[in-house]
């Protein structure tokens, strides 16, 4: 059985711990690698929020432990305020429909929308 | 590997048998979709909860076999 790595749960646990808006994405926010993951972070960028990003790319671990961890099937993956708001479709469309400003405004997180 | 339209139909309807499923092939590649699941068992169910019930028919498809689905999913 492929069990979650209890570093790698760790890690998260300490990521989420420590950065209120965390994007778990392919590639980082000036080279994405993938079409959702550059699509999330030009969401995250036009509300002017600052957020920590993990490449997933940079270790298998962190890519199969992040799925599980979230029991989400797909990258990238954003979390705010340890909690998982969800992958590329459901961010952009809360983004699209101001409920992700609404959320984030909720949780005390600055915004500053271009 | 690409994943055909129907079957990507047929696993979702399987399991969410009033579902109404409009995919589109983005790409013409079997790679790159767009599905849009309509389904009234969708109701009272967080967005996450939605798209979760829809990754779930695709039996482990998800991230794997299937690279890219964009997922909206709707009640009515």
């Amino acid at each position: 059985m492929n069990d979650i790595n209890i570093d790698v749960t760790e890690s998260i646990n300490n990521e989420l711990n420590t950065n209120d808006v965390v994007l778990f994405m392919k590639g980082t926010p000036d080279f994405p690698m993938c079409g959702f993951s550059a699509a999330t972070v030009q969401v995250l960028k036009n509300l002017g929020i600052s957020f920590s990003s993990i490449n997933v790319l940079d270790s298998n671990e962190m890519r199969e432990g992040i799925k599980k961890f979230s029991d989400w099937p797909t990258i990238p993956q954003l979390y705010v305020k340890k909690e998982f708001i969800g992958g590329c479709d459901i961010v952009k469309e809360m983004y699209e429909s101001g409920e992700l400003l609404e959320l984030l405004n909720s949780r005390g997180i600055q915004v500053n929308p271009s | 590997m690409p994943l055909e339209k129907k079957i990507i139909e047929e696993l979702i309807k399987s399991s969410i048998p009033d579902a109404k499923v409009i995919i589109e092939d983005l790409r013409g590649d079997g790679d790159h979709y767009s599905a849009t699941v309509i389904s009234k068992t969708f109701d009272g169910k967080s967005k996450i909860e939605q798209h979760k019930m829809v990754y779930n028919s695709l039996e482990g498809k998800m991230g794997k076999e299937l690279h890219a689905l964009m997922l909206k999913t709707k009640l009515e």
